[in-house]
């Protein structure tokens, strides 16, 4: 990221009585960015996005937006605005007053209110709605209602508190799209709170994984999927076979490393050096593992098992593989051709392939 | 800003203060004061009261007289039994009603809860005055007794500690009801299918699983009842006997008929003590219940 | 079949339930058009008794004095209760808020006489030390409604209160609206059913002591509910049924108006799940 910081955090810090919900927070986010944080219930993602809106006040650190320190600013001071995830549409007013209240507020003229209400009105496509009471609306309705309330402002930066988590999941995957295509449109940085990861990798161009209240890694999402920082990171980022082992030797890039699960010596990658002798995980995903019935000549990595289970899941089959040492490995198959036989039984003995450019190692 | 912030607690705190918490320290006083002089006003200026307890001490006769006087101690007991038997009557005649409302149908439902609100907004003692004109001598009740021929010459019922438990019942049974039935409404009525499904007869249903999940509404309803019962004055003055001495009935004929402001302010922070802070304990702790779970 | 059995023996104790709370009002109302003085005897259609009651200047003059000193009380309870409820609901809590809930809590389980009590002693130690009240009446009756009348309305507001979305107001924060608006905007609009409910209740509170007005009154500034006692002390009085039966009418249709207007909102209530449904359903 070579363009200049737009919101910058800086060791920023929160705890309620004896918990820390945020602990030494620094990001910096550019200009035009989806940004995405993505964690699970108390890793501190929503803590965070509330100090961002002026919520919360930190406990330390600095909080700055296109160079001001926002840090002591109320949130009715703040150029940013908030899309909460209960919507938090005001019952009493129709969704022309609900999407005007910021305008009001901002002292604009009647007539550039209107003017903007009816913009925002056809950014969601609400056109024909514009009177009803949020009573009246479903529930997706009630999400644009949401989004274009938030938008209305202009805010340098949009935050969104789990956009998508009040809609069932039809709805969800052609919003997230929606979602993009307005963000796009309007240019307005977006950062997105979501405890679902398939929905930070679509929607953001960038994701921050937080747990236990820190940033644990700050990736695009190939990047993320592709080299995750952490084993916490690689299994919650998709799936992703660990095994735990000592560095036995290093050559170069590719480290061996013996797993006494499986009772043979790993072959992998590490992207930093590592000692000889270090307590590691290997990290293989399962569509990275190729399926064999006959022995390969040679592999980095072959592993013997049998079949234990089958998950069918339509593109794709999911097989569990009991290996001699009696650890399960979890491998994926595309379905490339229409076949209605799975291609193996369980029981069936199978040899499981993948070379060290597909594994990876992990200290952390 | 914060001075406006300030003012949202000061200003009902200011007036709660003076015109609730202070009355109480004069009450106090006023209980421990001397006998005023012939001619002067019955409640001592604060200078000349403070003069005569640092000359005679607190004066506790009225104190004494509380312990001495039995008539004192069965006001009391009265006052805890009328309310009791009341409540107990109130939950057994308002519990049918308030599960009755609560299964009906929503629209049935609105207009039963409304005819259960709408004789607590006439006027109490309108409604009193109603039940005289029943429970009378010649009244309703006793012509359609005598008709029947269940008694044969007119019982009397008016001016009979009968008549006090029917008027409490009658005034308080609304304030039963109300938090029974929104308590048995929020309840699940599949629960008593999946009680049925799994052998429960109908009232092994009711007594295990309804009973014990609408006790909230029981212990709300009942506090409800209770707490103004102990206190009630109009009931028992209107519909009791002579006999039916209540806290209530002694404070207003110390003060209305004996003129003693001091006597009565004794009694009234002997109440004080025995019922109203303990009613007050119990209520904050279930708040606090209640904020807990 | 045994099922039944409970069905019907729920529906008797509903009838004698409802039949005990309605009798009484029923009597009422019918001997209030009894020609007869005797109030067993019918007599024949009648309503010189109404007549008799808008004839009678003290009952009128009570009646009016109730209402203005209940729609003081009235109104004063729902300043104070509201401010209350706002201050104990506010988080963190600010200071007095713990004293404050007690003394908004004590009222509620104070007997009427002991309330009545010590607001006159209070009263008459005021006029020795400072001079105010200058004797008592309407104004010192009003001043001991607003503070036992503030409790319920309290209550009243600070339920409501709770069952706001805290979100609404960081939303209106968040949308440059300063704590002032942010109440004036949205908290106020919000609440303006229970401020309503807190006011009639306390109104009807009012309006319907007799205890506390007893102490609290002057010579001449009887109440109505004073003169109702006096008169239901002294035995039979044919005006009592027509005045009863006046009360409980305006009662009804008071509470008919709000079945309705609850019947009107009922679709809102409980809104989003129908909507979702029927998105189509809600239009105006």
């Amino acid at each position: 990221m070579t363009a200049a910081s737009y919101l910058r955090l800086e060791g920023v810090r929160k705890r309620f009585a004896d918990v820390v919900a945020v602990d030494d927070v620094s990001l910096d986010i550019v200009q035009g960015e989806f940004f995405a944080l993505l964690g699970g219930s108390g890793s501190g993602k929503s803590t965070l996005l509330r100090m961002l809106a002026g919520l919360e006040r930190p406990d330390a650190g600095r909080i700055l937006i296109d160079g001001v320190d926002v840090t002591a600013m109320p949130p009715y001071e703040r150029p940013v605005n908030l899309m909460f995830q209960s919507y938090a549409l005001f019952p009493h007013l129709s969704v022309r007053e609900n999407i005007a209240f910021g305008l009001r507020q901002q002292g604009l003229p009647r007539d550039r209110r209107e003017a903007r209400v009816a913009e925002m009105l056809k950014l969601v496509r609400l056109e024909k709605l514009g009177e009803r009471r949020p009573d009246q609306l479903s529930g997706g309705q009630r999400q644009r209602v949401a989004l274009a309330r938030a938008l209305a402002r202009e805010p340098k930066i949009l935050l969104l508190d789990e956009p998508l988590g009040a809609l069932d999941r039809r709805l969800r995957e052609q919003t997230q799209f929606e979602l993009m295509n307005v963000q796009r449109r309007v240019g307005t940085t977006f950062i997105v709170v979501t405890h679902d990861q398939d929905e930070a990798m679509t929607m953001a161009t960038r994701v921050a994984v937080m747990d236990g209240g820190r940033i644990v890694q700050v990736a695009t999402p190939p990047e993320l999927y592709e080299n995750p920082a952490t084993r916490l990171v690689a299994s919650f980022i998709g799936d992703a076979n660990q095994f735990v082992g000592k560095v036995e030797s290093v050559a170069g890039g590719t480290v061996a490393v013996a797993s006494p699960d499986l009772g043979i010596s790993l072959r992998a990658t590490a992207r930093e050096p590592v000692a000889v002798g270090t307590e590691v995980a290997v990290a293989v995903r399962p569509e990275k593992i190729d399926v064999r019935e006959q022995a390969p000549e040679a592999a980095d990595n072959v592993l013997r098992g049998a079949v234990v289970q089958i998950a069918y899941l339509g593109d794709i089959s999911l097989y569990h593989v009991r290996t001699s040492g009696g650890a399960i490995v979890r491998v994926q198959e595309t379905h490339a051709e229409r076949s209605s036989d799975p291609h193996y039984a369980v029981g069936d003995e199978l040899h499981l392939v993948w070379p060290a450019a597909s594994a990876l190692v992990l200290t952390a | 800003m914060n001075r406006a912030r300030w003012l949202v607690t000061a200003v009902p705190l200011a007036w709660l203060g003076v015109f609730f918490l202070l009355p109480f320290l004069v009450v106090v006083a006023m209980s421990l004061a001397p006998p005023a002089p012939p001619g002067h006003s019955p409640l001592p200026a604060p200078g000349e009261l403070l003069r005569s307890w640092a000359a005679n001490g607190l004066d506790w006769r009225h104190y004494g007289a509380l312990f001495s006087d039995s008539l004192y101690a069965s006001a009391y007991l009265n006052s805890l039994l009328f309310a009791g038997v009341s409540t107990l009557a109130c939950l057994v005649l308002g519990y049918p009603l308030a599960y009755g409302i609560a299964r009906a149908k929503p629209a049935a439902r609105a207009v039963l809860l409304l005819l259960v609100v709408l004789p607590f907004w006439t006027s109490s003692l309108l409604r009193n005055y109603a039940l005289i004109g029943i429970l009378k001598g010649n009244g309703l009740l006793n012509q359609v007794l005598l008709a029947t021929g269940i008694v044969d010459r007119p019982a009397e019922i008016l001016h009979t500690d009968l008549a006090v438990y029917i008027g409490i019942v009658y005034g308080y049974l609304p304030f039963m009801v109300l938090p029974l039935a929104a308590t048995l409404m929020r309840l699940d009525f599949t629960l008593l299918e999946a009680a049925a499904d799994l052998g429960a007869r109908p009232f092994d249903a009711f007594w295990r699983v309804t009973w014990p999940l609408s006790r909230p509404g029981v212990i709300a309803g009942s506090l409800l009842v209770f707490v103004p019962a102990v206190g009630e004055f109009v009931v028992p003055d209107l519909l009791g006997g002579p006999r039916a001495l209540t806290i209530g009935r002694v404070i207003w004929t110390e003060f209305f008929s004996n003129r003693d402001w001091a006597r009565a302010a004794a009694v009234a922070v002997g109440v004080l003590v025995l019922v109203a802070l303990p009613l007050l304990w119990f209520e904050r702790r279930g708040e606090r219940g209640d904020a807990a779970t | 079949m045994k099922r039944d059995g409970y069905a019907i023996g729920l529906r008797a104790a509903m009838a004698v339930g409802y039949a005990f709370l309605y009798v009484p009002l029923v009597c009422v109302v019918v001997y209030s058009f009894n020609a007869s003085r005797l109030v067993t005897v019918w007599g024949g259609f009648s309503t010189k008794w109404y007549g008799a009651l808008f004839a009678n200047g003290p009952i009128l003059e009570a009646a009016r004095r109730s209402f203005a000193i209940a729609a003081m009380a009235a109104t004063g309870a729902v300043l104070i209760g509201t401010l209350a409820a706002l201050a104990l609901s506010r988080k963190p809590p600010p200071r007095g808020q713990g004293a404050l809930s007690l003394l908004v809590a004590a009222p509620l389980v104070m007997p009427e006489v002991i309330l009545g009590l010590s607001a006159l002693l209070l009263f008459v130690g005021m006029q020795q030390a400072v001079g105010w009240p200058a004797g008592r009446g309407m104004a010192t009756i009003a001043i001991a409604h607003v503070t036992f009348c503030s409790c319920y309305a309290t209550v009243v507001v600070r339920a409501r209160l709770a069952q706001l979305d805290p979100a609404l107001g960081e939303a209106a924060m968040d949308l440059g609206a300063r704590p002032l608006a942010v109440f004036f905007r949205i908290t106020l609009p919000l609440i303006a059913p229970a401020l309503v409910a807190g006011w009639l209740l306390s109104f009807t509170l009012s309006l319907d002591d007799l205890v506390v007005a007893s102490f609290t009154s002057g010579p001449g500034s009887s109440t109505l509910p004073m003169l109702i006692y006096s008169k239901v002390k002294l035995g039979v009085t044919p005006e009592m049924n027509a005045l009863a039966t006046i009360v409980i009418g305006v009662v009804a249709v008071f509470v008919a108006i709000a079945a309705w207007m609850l019947r009107q909102r009922e679709p809102v209530a409980h809104d989003s799940v129908a909507r979702n449904v029927r998105p189509g359903a809600g239009s105006k």
